[in-house]
């Protein structure tokens, strides 16, 4: 996983609450048994004007101009500021893997839904819950070329105007992401205390440690 | 102190280790797994020469991808059949218990757990699909997980997670006629939103919710998801206990009464207490329609189309207004004027032999209408099909013009050839509205089975709790 430190860039808005997973990654393409070339199926129905399939090559296909990621100036934003419950729906990875293969590195919003929210972390990608005002506040400032610094470190976002916003995040996850590390080598870390619940716990519930073939 | 709540009682149960921020490592004691989510996983494991931590903790099935009709023919699609031939490849290579496609016990992920006793009461239960929330209806802790946490699942047994807030939920009263477990989940959602039970895990009490059958209640908890909560739960009582007797995985002899004793414990203690309380009078709901692109744009079926114009919320209008041009329909307009060109009961949600029951009742000795070009029945499972068989359930359906099919995801979301074609729009008992959802440029309406097939037969949307009574 790409570590997350700290990162400046052009923010692109998507001015909708309640963005599903099956929005930001339609079902077709979740039939590929691989973990990247998502990025040019994202938003795929909203941001093409044909139906996108699997493994289509995207270069030549008609384009919805009136949809933001199309509009030139924010071509290379890396931050993308949206409305409430972003992400909810399918619990489909494959969301954060199109948003983050696109180029996104942060989503700001007023809130996520919590699979979502939760898969971004496992993917170097950082999701920002502001309130709902601050947020609103950012989409009336935005402009064309408008930039924001976002440092995990110091959980901070400093705007153009020179104003401090600053952000929560849990501070594990926060290490797992400015570190780029591995999940399951650091639970894995634990696995005597995994044996010793199983132990303890095969007490309690025998049922569920015999050995049944169906 | 204050007692426990059953959310409190199963995390504390499976909690291996805390973290200093509060985060837990929580024990999982079943892990479903399914051919869209788990291929990364897997590969992940092969990548970093890790093995699963216990296979006995999986069972697999390949559902979302299957075709529902010639299943002897196999997929025709060739990125499908790859997904489910890799889920199947995997499950051999790490020695994982997989019903395969033409396993009589083959069916949708979340109605095989609960009919083989895979999932049982006071487990946590996770699956890479946001549904996994059904298992909840059993009093065990189940919620959906990204990719990479099916491979975390795979290789430690185990996930980091961060303990939800209680969010209790009573519905009480006696519902009307007609009205059922799903106009009950829809009318909360329209009650609190989809993002109401956001950071929560919803506990569903009160008298209506104890009425229902495990069928009802797993019908309830699914849908939590889309009230923003990872996780539902009901109550262990009587129905659920007589439920699991005798499922093939559940526990046998003196097992059985121990577990049985261990289960009787997994309800809220009397003076629990809960983040938030919301109470809902069963009496007042009515058969739910969605008529928008998320499940909260629900309405009651004697309603009209929602105005965009009456709500004070700009975001909410816009979203209102989007909603109403994908859908095709005026504000103002009544429900029940509302025409149908295709009928889906099926899904995790509503798939189940007292799904289909309550749809065969509807339809027994009527025809579907003639604006209606597809009507379709999926069981949940191979056994939900053999059972409705048995009961002859299967020549009500077809006689009235439905296609009886083989169990599987089907057109709740369209990844085999079961879809909508663009502007279509579908009376569904699934659960998602989304744009898109059940194909592009489709458009669905969220109902219940008895809802779904009376809009088929009547060939647009009618108040079932009037039509049984004629």
């Amino acid at each position: 996983m790409k570590a997350f430190t700290t990162l400046t860039s052009i923010v692109a808005p998507l001015d909708r609450a309640n963005v599903d997973t099956d929005a930001i990654i339609p079902k077709q393409f979740l039939k590929s048994i691989r973990r990247t070339g998502f990025g040019v199926y994202l938003f795929d129905e909203w941001r093409y004007l044909d139906q996108g399939q699997p493994d289509m090559d995207c270069t030549n296909r008609p384009i919805n101009k009136d949809f933001v990621l199309n509009k030139p100036q924010y071509k290379s934003a890396q931050i993308l500021l949206t409305r409430e419950n972003f992400g909810c729906g399918s619990s489909r990875e494959h969301a954060p893997w199109a948003l983050e293969d696109y180029g996104f590195r942060a989503i700001i919003a007023p809130s996520f839904a919590d699979i979502f929210y939760n898969n971004c972390f496992k993917n170097g990608l950082l999701p920002i819950a502001l309130d709902a005002e601050i947020v609103d506040g950012l989409f009336k400032e935005l402009t064309d070329d408008y930039a924001l610094t976002i440092d995990l470190a110091a959980q901070t976002i400093a705007t153009p105007s020179g104003k401090t916003i600053a952000f929560n995040v849990d501070e594990n996850r926060k290490f797992r992401l400015l570190n780029g590390l591995d999940d399951i080598g650091l639970t894995l870390q634990h696995a005597d205390k995994i044996h010793a619940y199983e132990t303890e716990r095969a007490k309690r519930a025998p049922w569920l440690f015999r050995e049944v073939s169906i | 102190m204050a007692g426990k709540t059953l959310y409190d009682k199963l995390w504390d149960d499976h909690v291996v280790h805390t973290e200093n921020d509060g985060s837990c490592l929580i024990y999982i004691d079943r892990h479903l797994v399914h051919e869209v989510t788990s291929p990364q996983a897997f590969d992940g494991l092969r990548l970093a020469g890790r093995k699963p931590w216990n296979v006995a903790r999986n069972l697999a099935v390949a559902d979302h991808n299957v075709p529902t009709n010639h299943r002897d023919q196999g997929i025709t699609d060739p990125i499908s059949r790859l997904q489910v031939e890799t889920l199947d490849k995997n499950c051999a290579e790490f020695g994982i218990t997989e019903f395969g496609m033409s396993d009589i016990r083959q069916g949708i992920v979340h109605v095989i757990g609960p009919e083989q006793g895979a999932t049982l009461p006071g487990m946590t239960v996770v699956c890479g699909d946001s549904h996994t929330s059904t298992h909840g209806a059993s009093g065990a802790l189940a919620f959906g997980i990204g990719t990479s946490e099916v491979e975390h699942t795979l290789a430690t047994q185990c996930l980091v997670q961060k303990k939800a807030k209680n969010l209790l939920i009573n519905v009480n009263g006696e519902v009307g006629k007609g009205v059922t477990a799903k106009d009950i989940v829809l009318a909360i959602i329209g009650e609190i939103g989809t993002a109401g039970g956001t950071g929560y895990t919803i506990e569903f009490g009160g008298s209506a919710i104890r009425a229902l059958s495990m069928e009802g209640r797993m019908t309830v908890c699914n849908m939590a998801i889309e009230a923003g909560a990872r996780a539902g739960l009901v109550a262990v009582d009587d129905v659920t206990i007589d439920y699991y007797r005798n499922r093939p995985l559940s526990p046998k002899g003196d097992d059985w009464f121990m577990a049985e004793r261990v289960w009787q414990n997994l309800h809220s203690d009397k003076d629990a207490v809960f983040d938030k309380v919301i109470n809902i009078d069963a009496t007042k709901i009515k058969p739910q329609v969605t008529w928008g692109t998320s499940p909260e744009l629900v309405v009651a079926v004697d309603a009209v189309v929602p105005n965009p114009a009456d709500e004070t919320d700009a975001v909410k209008a816009q979203s209102m207004q989007r909603a109403l041009d994908y859908m095709g329909l005026q504000a103002g307009q009544k429900i029940t004027d509302i025409q149908i060109d295709k009928v889906f009961i099926g899904s995790c949600t509503n798939s189940r032999i007292e799904d289909l029951r309550a749809a065969a009742v509807v339809v027994e000795g009527k025809k579907v209408a003639a604006n209606v070009k597809q009507a379709l029945i999926v069981p949940g499972s191979g056994l939900i099909k053999q059972q409705a068989e048995s009961e002859g359930l299967d020549k009500i359906f077809i006689d009235a013009g439905f296609e009886w099919r083989d169990a599987g995801c089907s057109m709740c979301l369209a990844m085999n050839a079961d879809r909508l074609e663009e502007g279509e729009r579908c009376a569904s008992t699934s659960n998602r509205n989304f744009e898109g959802r059940q194909g592009y440029g489709g458009r669905t309406h969220l109902v219940s089975p008895a809802m779904a097939a009376a809009a088929g037969i009547a060939g647009h949307f009618v108040d079932v709790s009037s039509w049984i009574g004629e």
